[in-house]
């Protein structure tokens, strides 16, 4: 019986030793070419072509940044990306909630069938649409221009849906009882509806930010002009013209990456709920 | 009392209209639209013209790209869905056990998946690069695995293969975090009756882990299959100069930048837009299949 437990003990521990060795090495594996991206973009020049390759440095050098803030107009490409994610995120929160909240809440003809549409949208790849938006945008005269960045991201299904969700579930007797306080209804979505979903806000506001910084489809289709690019299309622009400058390269992708991994860090709760929400529709 | 009603329908109304207009022209018209251009030849500049199903028949029956565009993108598919979705399974197995150090191991997993796939695949050139100093050329003639260097992303050969290691990569952070949701939902009591039962852990993987995971894994392979099936950052990335699009001998061409590129290089307007009808009925078309699939296996 002891014997017997001991070996138990000694099987548990091999098992425990082996699992700690698979995620180590996956843990490596998932994380070491951000390390490399961040590591190639300080290297001196000799250091970053050098046989056979250094996992560290002891000169760092900021060469490879200077480069890229002066031979693009880098500053103007955080620009743009920062106006239209922190606008596009904005609007998602406003725009989805209204709409999600008379969805959940309101009582009125078509609200269904509306309904019904806005999510049937969702299962049509993006590929449907872009060239019909591409040539409305066009005909708008919004190429090379914010409002051809950000309105037609003013609002997505998926946020309606999500917002629409999480609204549900805040208890109709709240609603009620400030309508017969007299409030209306814009007060109501303001200071009742709003407060309750906070949550469901964090999620909605991280991952619309997350899905327009990295956008790089629509700009590259409706940007023709370079000071209106953003980051992940300045970074393309850079990865066909200086292709082998890859400490030029590592440098824009550290700028790219960075923020969102500090952010995803930090914010991790929020955004894990917001994917494991994309997993729950239906 | 009615005109009161009429009042609260209107107000309901208003709280959905700025989203509605906004979907309305950006999605449902654009829809619609695109339908009615896969029927016509039309360059963005000239009015569209009528051509009946021209695009559909040359697409389907004149165009040896396309053809290379569809068996590009299913060999991409089914490497990057089984092999993506496999090891997910792993981590998520992994990671759903009592750990230490659990956060910082999850973070990790899941840090590729809030990441530009733009840069991600700037990043990975660098990794592929052709010349020794190239991570992967080191590390796989270090561990003696190869013999001649490779250049991973100009060999036809090795393109889209170089592609999909990337994107298994990439999609492991998603997968795992929606598997070990699933995994996380499974009751306490079912583990526990199973330990009583003295199945082995081999056994509770297979006959209780993996049945009650399959709603969840139907979903992933649906999903994962309907982005596999419109790849396109990658391939611009990591497959495209000035000298070729889609890898050398478009030997990493897939349907959507083959759609980007009659499209938005050659404004073939109208036949691009056919294209993008045919890709959403193939996706389309397998999406039901997998619905038929996992409605069969229910019953």
């Amino acid at each position: 019986m002891n014997n017997n437990k001991k070996r138990c003990n000694y099987k548990k521990l091999f098992n425990n030793t082996l699992l700690y060795i698979f995620l180590c090495l996956g843990f490596l594996i998932m994380v070491f070419p951000f390390f490399w991206m961040l590591i190639s973009s300080i290297k001196p020049r000799e250091e970053l072509l050098s046989y056979p390759p250094k996992f560290y440095t002891l000169r760092p050098t900021f060469e490879y940044y200077k480069q890229l803030f002066t031979l693009v107009p880098m500053y103007r490409y955080l620009f743009n990306s920062l106006v239209v994610a922190i606008t596009v995120t904005l609007t998602n929160l406003l725009l989805s909630s209204m709409a999600g909240y008379a969805f959940a809440k309101h009582k009125f003809y078509g609200n269904k069938l509306l309904f019904t549409i806005i999510l049937g949208s969702m299962m049509v790849p993006w590929q449907v649409n872009i060239i019909p938006s591409f040539i409305i945008v066009k005909k708008l005269g919004w190429l090379n221009s914010f409002y051809g960045l950000i309105i037609p991201a003013m609002v997505n299904a998926f946020g309606i849906f999500l917002m629409r969700q999480i609204i549900s579930t805040i208890p109709d007797e709240l609603i009620d009882a400030a309508h017969i306080d007299g409030c209306s209804e814009f007060y109501i979505f303001w200071k009742i509806i709003l407060p309750l979903s906070k949550s469901g806000l964090a999620t909605l506001a991280i991952f619309t930010f997350m899905s327009q910084w990295n956008n790089f489809v629509w700009p590259l289709i409706i940007i023709h002009k370079s000071d209106m690019r953003t980051v992940p299309l300045s970074l393309a622009v850079l990865n066909s013209q200086f292709g082998n400058n890859f400490g030029l390269l590592m440098a824009g992708s550290t700028v790219a990456i960075v923020p969102m991994l500090l952010a995803f860090v930090f914010l991790q709760r929020y955004f894990v709920k917001g994917i494991v929400f994309t997993g729950l529709k239906e | 009392m009615k005109i009161r009603k009429f009042k609260k329908q209107l107000i309901s109304y208003l709280f959905i209209l700025p989203a509605f207009l906004i979907l309305t022209i950006f999605v449902f018209i654009p829809v619609i639209a695109s339908f009615f251009l896969s029927f016509t030849e039309y360059d963005g500049i000239s009015p569209p013209k009528l051509v009946g199903f021209k695009n559909y028949i040359n697409i389907l029956f004149n165009d040896k790209l396309f053809w290379k565009a569809v068996f590009n993108t299913i060999y991409y598919v089914i490497f990057t869905v089984p092999l993506g979705i496999a090891c997910s399974l792993v981590v998520a197995m992994a990671l759903f056990q009592k750990i230490k150090f659990s956060t910082f191991f999850r973070t990790g997993f899941f840090l590729p998946t809030v990441t530009s796939v733009a840069a991600i695949s700037v990043v990975w050139r660098w990794i592929y690069a052709g010349d020794r100093y190239g991570l992967l050329n080191y590390v796989l003639t270090k561990l003696g695995i190869l013999a001649v260097l490779q250049d991973w992303l100009m060999q036809p050969s090795t393109t889209l293969p170089a592609i999909i290691l990337m994107s298994i990569w990439g999609g492991i952070g998603y997968n795992t975090i929606i598997l070990l949701a699933g995994l996380q939902s499974i009751p306490d009591s079912v583990f526990e009756a199973a330990k009583i039962d003295g199945a082995t852990s081999w056994e509770r993987f297979w006959y209780i882990i993996l049945p009650m995971l399959k709603p969840v894994m139907i979903f992933l392979v649906i999903m994962s299959t309907i982005n596999s099936f419109q790849v396109f950052e990658q391939v611009y990335i990591m497959a495209s100069t000035t000298e070729y699009f889609g890898g050398v001998l478009y030997s990493a061409l897939t349907i959507v930048p083959y759609l980007y590129e009659r499209a938005f290089k050659r404004f073939m307007l109208g036949y691009a837009s056919a294209l993008a009808y045919l890709l959403f009925a193939i996706i389309f078309v397998i999406t039901l299949i997998y619905m038929k699939i996992s409605k069969f296996y229910e019953q």
